[in-house]
């Protein structure tokens, strides 16, 4: 009787894995992970990001080419050891098809291995390391975003064209510090009458303002990222130096998650920024009125561009007809970037790193009292990378 | 460096300092009466500047949001006090650190849950939002010298609590001996509540004052709780004088380490000074336990 009723069992489940599995044939789902930064002082960057990534997932309809698409969502905590952990398991356990999501390079440097190893592909909706961009890029690597000196250059160019004699700039002792002023001076050729860095997540600038009004430049530029930022922007100005010396940064600085806890102290900052809710097309339309819509606030940068880059994969996902295992078709279709970009104009370099355009913005506030980046003008049209020639990409 | 921005450094140092003060005091009084080490302290840093944002929102006066955001932090305090950490004044340290460390988990959750992550709006009062010159060429930001006065009056205010009044008689001889105060009469489980709660409230005024110069978001009372911890240790555990002595000579010696050594160097050199001091005074400076 025992004996019976166990085998039974086994042949049920059986049954039923045969079922199970039949289905699956039929209907399987494309796998995504999204790992990024959910919680502590970063969370916001990970929520703005992973609302973004849902809402181009919402306007493809949950589906590539008619297949359906299932998102898991992982907090790397800020980690690069817990970034690497996720991947590991979204990876082996959950059998994801492409990872994207992770906000910091330092993370992505550590999560990247085992997706790349394991054939998957690795779509970034943020972080684009320039080691990536260089010798070490790998086709089933694209950065969806910018190759991150991108954010600097265009700022470093306008400087130039302005002719600002005394250029001080500051950032913070970490490599993508280092990163984003050496964009600056990549294109920026005139004095640079201070370079500092500063402590990460350093609290009180007073010392080094006090420094910055003693060495009188001409311009200031800065790279402070998350709560750095709010700190530094509103010391300069409660210091009294934003009316006298002009304030420059990336868009990140005081983007939509800063904005309005800066407030007053951030008006009348210049911006540099790859995307501005201002860009006049149909798809950047679209994304704002949706996302202002679905999540009651205007969108960062952040968001716009992991929207940005789930329409790329859904785009190229639809290109296969939802055959996303076909890799080299899928990577020739991301490749070719057919989609209605928000920003605007968008292709892909050999090295797998964004053709883009570059603007300039200033905060301002608008006829409802919000503080918004105003765009004002394009500094520069189709901005490459500076890394690409080192790229030899295999063909796929 | 000319003597116009030597003044201005100076005064940065100072400023600095006294807002460690703010903080370590209630620190110290805690660590040194109770033998607990809070390290939710910074949490009350934390709270008292979101209670302080929520009241400007609601009442539109930074003045009127101080006053309701001070005992509002206190009473926090108390509740932290009487709910958990009574039941750990007689365990371990280890015990305090990781229970005062989950406090720290538990408090950033729920402000995230009222507040949300994107860091919120503290303006800097109207009254106080220029700058004063101090002399020819030295224009210093009025609220940072409003952080300046506050710090030193409560510094003030403080020591002629502790040196000449009987409360303060009875703090004292709780930080010097628990057990010999205890058997001459005074009430020790109602000081420990006391100065708990007016650590907290010390807490809670620092990171109000620091709401309009820095980001008002969840975790923001770590880093200064690290550096907090530093001024405790040099100044001598328990020692209010000690505190206010060590928080001006971190705020100085950082303020001009940061301009005048390479960076790297810069933001050890607090940790260095540590080094020395406790390698010389093993109790820090003014030592309460004899």
């Amino acid at each position: 009787m025992n004996h019976a009723f166990r085998l039974a069992g086994v042949a049920a489940t059986a049954l039923g894995l045969t079922l199970a599995s039949g289905s699956a044939f039929a209907q399987s789902a494309i796998k995504i992970g999204f790992i990024s930064t959910m919680s502590g002082p970063e969370g916001v960057l990970g929520q703005d990001l992973a609302d973004g990534f849902k809402l181009a997932m919402k306007h493809a309809g949950g589906k590539f080419g008619g297949r359906p698409v299932e998102v898991i969502y992982g907090d790397d905590l800020f980690k690069p050891d817990v970034g690497r952990q996720l991947a590991d398991k979204m990876i082996e356990s959950d059998k994801v098809q492409i990872v994207t999501g992770i906000n910091f390079s330092n993370v992505l440097l550590a999560a990247l291995k085992p997706v790349l190893d394991s054939g998957a592909f690795y779509i970034s909706t943020n972080a684009g390391p320039s080691i990536l961009a260089g010798k070490q890029c790998n086709p089933h690597f694209f950065a969806g975003a910018f190759q991150n000196d991108q954010n600097y250059e265009g700022m470093g160019q306008y400087l130039k064209d302005k002719g600002y004699k005394k250029v001080y700039l500051m950032a913070p002792n970490y490599p993508a510090g280092k990163d984003m002023l050496t964009g600056v001076k990549r294109y920026y050729k005139g004095d640079v009458s201070g370079e500092v860095y500063t402590a990460m997540g350093q609290l009180d600038y007073s010392a080094e303002i006090a420094q910055i009004r003693a060495a009188k430049p001409d311009a200031v530029l800065v790279f402070y990222p998350g709560g750095m930022g709010i700190n530094f922007v509103k010391q300069y100005a409660q210091a009294g130096l934003k009316e006298q010396i002009p304030l420059f940064a990336g868009a990140a600085v005081v983007d939509q998650t800063i904005l309005p806890a800066v407030g007053e102290a951030a008006v009348g900052m210049y911006t540099g920024a790859l995307w501005s809710e201002f860009l006049d097309n149909a798809a950047n339309k679209r994304f704002t009125t949706d996302f202002e819509a679905e999540y009651k606030r205007i969108p960062s940068p952040y968001a716009a561009l992991a929207y940005d880059t789930g329409r790329l994969m859904s785009a190229a996902g639809d290109q296969v007809g939802g055959k996303i295992e076909d890799k080299a078709a899928f990577q020739k279709a991301l490749e070719a970037a057919k989609f209605d970009s928000v920003r605007g104009s968008f292709r892909f370099n050999t090295n797998h790193m964004p053709i883009q355009d570059y603007y300039l913005t200033r905060i301002e506030k608008d006829s409802k009292g919000r503080y918004v980046a105003a765009l004002k003008e394009k500094i520069m049209t189709d901005l490459t990378d500076a890394y690409a020639g080192d790229c030899k990409m295999p063909a796929p | 460096m000319d003597p116009g921005l030597f003044v201005e450094q100076s005064l940065n140092g100072v400023q600095l300092g006294v807002q460690l003060f703010l903080m370590s005091a209630g620190l110290t009084l805690v660590f040194g009466i109770m033998n607990l080490i809070n390290l939710a302290h910074g949490s009350l840093y934390m709270a008292g500047a979101f209670f302080a944002a929520a009241f400007i929102k609601l009442t539109g006066s930074f003045m009127l949001a101080l006053a309701l955001a001070i005992p509002a932090t206190a009473i926090l305090g108390a509740l932290m006090e009487l709910v958990v950490l009574r039941r750990f004044y007689g365990r371990s340290h280890l015990d305090q650190v990781l229970v005062t460390f989950g406090l720290i988990l538990v408090f950033n959750d729920l402000v995230r849950l009222v507040w949300g992550v994107v860091p919120v709006a503290m303006p800097t009062p109207e009254f106080l939002s220029g700058s004063v010159t101090i002399f020819e060429g030295v224009r210093y930001p009025a609220f940072r010298l409003a952080i300046l006065a506050v710090g030193l009056l409560v510094a003030l205010g403080l020591y002629v609590v502790v040196v000449h009044t009987r409360t303060g008689m009875w703090i004292r001889a709780g930080a010097s001996n628990r057990a010999m105060a205890s058997a001459l009469g005074v009430d020790v489980q109602l000081v420990f509540g006391l100065v708990f709660a007016a650590g907290a409230a010390l807490a809670g005024l620092a990171g109000m004052m620091a709401g309009p110069i820095t980001a008002v978001q969840v975790g923001m009372g770590e880093p200064i709780l690290i550096l907090a911890l530093v001024v405790t240790v040099i100044g001598g555990i328990g020692s209010i004088r000690g505190a206010f002595i060590a928080a001006l000579m971190i705020g100085v010696v950082d303020t001009f380490g940061r301009v005048l050594l390479p960076p790297a160097l810069g933001s050890m050199v607090i940790f260095m000074l540590m080094a020395v001091i406790l390698a010389w005074r093993p109790k820090g400076l003014f030592p309460v336990h004899a």
